[in-house]
């Protein structure tokens, strides 16, 4: 494992050393060392690297990243791995709001609570929170599945697409158009194989799902209320 | 009582009293307030129940450029012959902070239009003209199509809020990153793509089910403000190894300070879109009563920069409603470094041509109001997913027209310089400017015509 220091040296040395792994292969694992809350830190990765981050991060740490395996030994500003494409982005603490928006794939972990907006427009992200989730998470999510092991705030899946929501917490109310859906059996045997996978301890049963209603897909003057 | 027998009071009276008594011959007055349009709007929002929507930008009067004249030279300053002495059209845009600034030949750009509001060969032939012309196209929000990026030489790809098919190696694929915060014809609203045009490639494109009606987010997800914006430059810079200009778009409302806090947040480019800027698909009552006129625009956005002290390093790209060589002439007067067209463009390729006057009838339209450019059955094949229609449109040929029209705009615009004396558009200058309206002249900040007077000034 090879350590890079930010107290040491830039951002940008950084960000150009763990991009060009996928031309210029010299490490596979990588540890950046005093964060310190930088912003951008290990951002459009594109190759299978791991990637420890030894201490809290600002904005959009770990975004677009592609492939690559993202630990970050701390907490999160906003944006966390945002418009990811696959790979993994795991935060050990909490994590500040729109965390995985507009990700297209691969699989964001939240060890801690999740601000508002989580998966905000996400197009194919997996999401798993351990903790809670704040107002307005998967608003306009299209695509991926938001698992959810605590609570959820206001307006969950407010102009939901064809995302999932899985919660086994309380859900303090649901957006326009987002409804409660009956758990059928492959929805428990998807989270059995991904709890499994994921080491998570958690019972299938004890989750609701929410999805959309479809009601405001096509535009009808009598859902005008609804926007 | 006979006419012949009537009194001077009989004729006095019956211009007081009510229509029973009134003489036939007098003509009908209609009201100003309700008139045929507006009536027609009443009673088309009472049958459908929905507002209208519609493409293109504002269509009401405005202040614009016809309202200015280019003063040329006399005896206190000399021309320049117009076939024998240069004058210089190409403009870098994005040195500021790019690596890779983008160089064009012509100052004129063609602006986001989606592959999904248009069709792949309309989005084919916008690449091989503006290519044929050494100037560049823009993806719009739907993300960019093997087909855009092969035909485009130089190639502005769009972040917007949906972030639709958005990736980075389409990031690090493009020539520069369009950051969208907003648009002329809508600025505040986001993007709409009615479900007739989500075809399965465009909702595969979008990951969205196809035939829903898509309104897109009007705010992008992940930073709200002038500070988070300058760290999604960042992180757009971090990825894409500081190569790539970012432009930033911003729609006519407050141009002062909108270029002022884009600049602060690090924009490379300001791109300032005015209410005749057009649309794919938008309210009506968006496209016309929501932002400022182009002309209104360029003034405030340029004083910004030059309080800045960033005048032609951050470079100001301008938009909407922009036709001819003369109008790029008085926007590049007045200060901005380059124009960007995208009506004009898709009426170069043959939106709205008289030959489809038949089939616009047959739509309840006519050649030059067509506007329905949301409902996917255009007739000359371009704002359309069915590909019947769109194989009417062959991109070579209108290519080619695409680029004709970008050359003879470029002629005429170096036509009215050299006549101005000057060597290359961008020392064209508001002094070359004067205004024909009060209205006008204040906005542009140019003298009435026949006076010294500039409305506003001190």
């Amino acid at each position: 494992m090879r350590e890079f220091n930010l107290q040491e040296r830039t951002l940008r040395e950084l960000n150009e050393l763990l991009q060009s792994q996928s031309l210029r292969f010299v490490e596979g694992e990588w540890k950046v060392l005093n964060p310190d809350g930088a912003h951008a830190i290990a951002v459009g990765l594109d190759s299978d690297l791991e990637v420890l981050i030894d201490g809290h991060v600002g904005y959009y740490c770990a975004g677009m990243n592609k492939l690559a395996s993202v630990n970050i030994k701390g907490s999160a500003g906003p944006g966390v791995a945002e418009n990811m494409m696959s790979g993994k982005v795991i935060v050990e603490g909490n994590v500040s709001q729109c965390a995985g928006a507009t990700g297209h794939g691969g699989l964001l972990v939240i060890k801690g609570n999740a601000s508002s907006r989580c998966g905000i427009s996400m197009k194919g992200i997996d999401i798993l929170v351990h903790g809670n989730i704040g107002h307005m998470s998967a608003f306009m999510a299209q695509a991926g599945n938001l698992i959810v092991l605590g609570d959820a705030g206001d307006s969950l899946g407010d102009s939901l697409y064809e995302a999932k929501i899985f919660i086994r917490g309380n859900v303090k109310s649901l957006g326009a158009d987002c409804i409660e859906k009956e758990m059928r059996q492959e929805h428990i045997e998807y989270l059995e194989k991904f709890f499994l996978s994921e080491n998570v301890k958690a019972d299938p049963k004890e989750f609701r799902r929410f999805g959309s209603a479809r009601k405001l897909y096509n535009f009808d003057i009598d859902n005008s209320a609804a926007y | 009582m006979s006419d012949k027998k009537r009194s001077f009071f009989d004729e006095l009276l019956e211009c007081f009293v009510g229509s029973e008594n009134r003489n036939t011959s007098m003509p009908t007055r209609k009201s100003s307030t309700f008139d045929d349009y507006t009536m027609a709007e009443i009673r088309r929002a009472a049958e459908t129940g929905i507002y209208d929507i519609r493409g293109g930008g504002a269509k009401r009067p405005l202040p614009h450029f016809d309202d200015l004249l280019v003063l040329g030279a006399s005896i206190s300053r000399y021309p320049l012959e117009g076939y024998r002495e240069r004058c210089d059209t190409n403009v870098v845009l994005g040195n500021r902070f790019a690596k890779n600034p983008v160089e064009l030949d012509i100052p004129i750009t063609i602006a986001g239009m989606s592959f999904g509001a248009l069709s792949g060969p309309a989005k084919e032939a916008l690449g091989r003209g503006a290519t044929m012309a050494g100037t560049s196209t823009t993806t719009g929000d739907g993300g960019m199509t093997e087909e855009e990026r092969r035909h485009s030489n130089k190639l502005v790809y769009q972040y917007l809020p949906s972030r639709y098919g958005m990736n980075p190696d389409d990031l690090r694929n493009c020539d520069a990153i369009e950051i969208v915060v907003g648009q002329g014809a809508k600025p505040g609203g986001g993007g709409m793509l009615l479900g007739q045009k989500i075809s399965d490639r465009v909702a595969g494109m979008r990951c969205l089910p196809t035939g829903i009606d898509q309104r897109s987010a009007c705010r992008h997800p992940d930073w709200t403000g002038p500070d988070d914006l300058e760290i999604k430059i960042l992180e757009l810079r971090e990825i894409t190894n500081w190569e790539k200009p970012i432009f930033v778009k911003i729609g006519g409302t407050r141009p002062y300070f909108d270029t002022t806090l884009s600049v602060k947040a690090g924009a490379d480019v300001v791109v300032l879109d005015g209410m005749q800027g057009g649309t794919a698909a938008t309210q009506d009552v968006f496209i016309e009563h929501v932002g400022q006129p182009t002309l209104a625009c360029i003034r405030p956005a340029v004083r910004a920069l030059q309080d800045l002290k960033m005048h032609r390093k951050v470079q100001l790209v301008i938009s909407g409603g922009i036709r001819n060589g003369a109008d790029v002439a008085k926007v590049l007067a007045l200060g901005a470094d380059a124009v960007s067209i995208g009506t004009a463009a898709l009426i170069a390729i043959g939106d709205n041509h008289p030959k489809w006057e038949h089939e616009y009838n047959k739509l309840g339209s006519t050649a030059g109001a067509y506007d329905s450019w949301h409902r996917g059955d255009d007739p000359a094949g371009i704002t359309t997913q069915n590909n019947t229609l769109a194989a009417r449109l062959d991109p070579e040929v209108a290519g080619k027209r695409l680029s004709n029209y970008l050359k003879v705009m470029t002629l005429e615009a170096q036509t009215l310089a050299r006549a101005c004396s000057k060597s290359h558009l961008h020392n064209l200058e508001p002094e070359d400017l004067c205004a024909l309206t009060v209205e006008a002249a204040a906005m542009a900040g140019v003298p009435l015509a026949g006076t010294d007077w500039i409305p506003g000034s001190n």
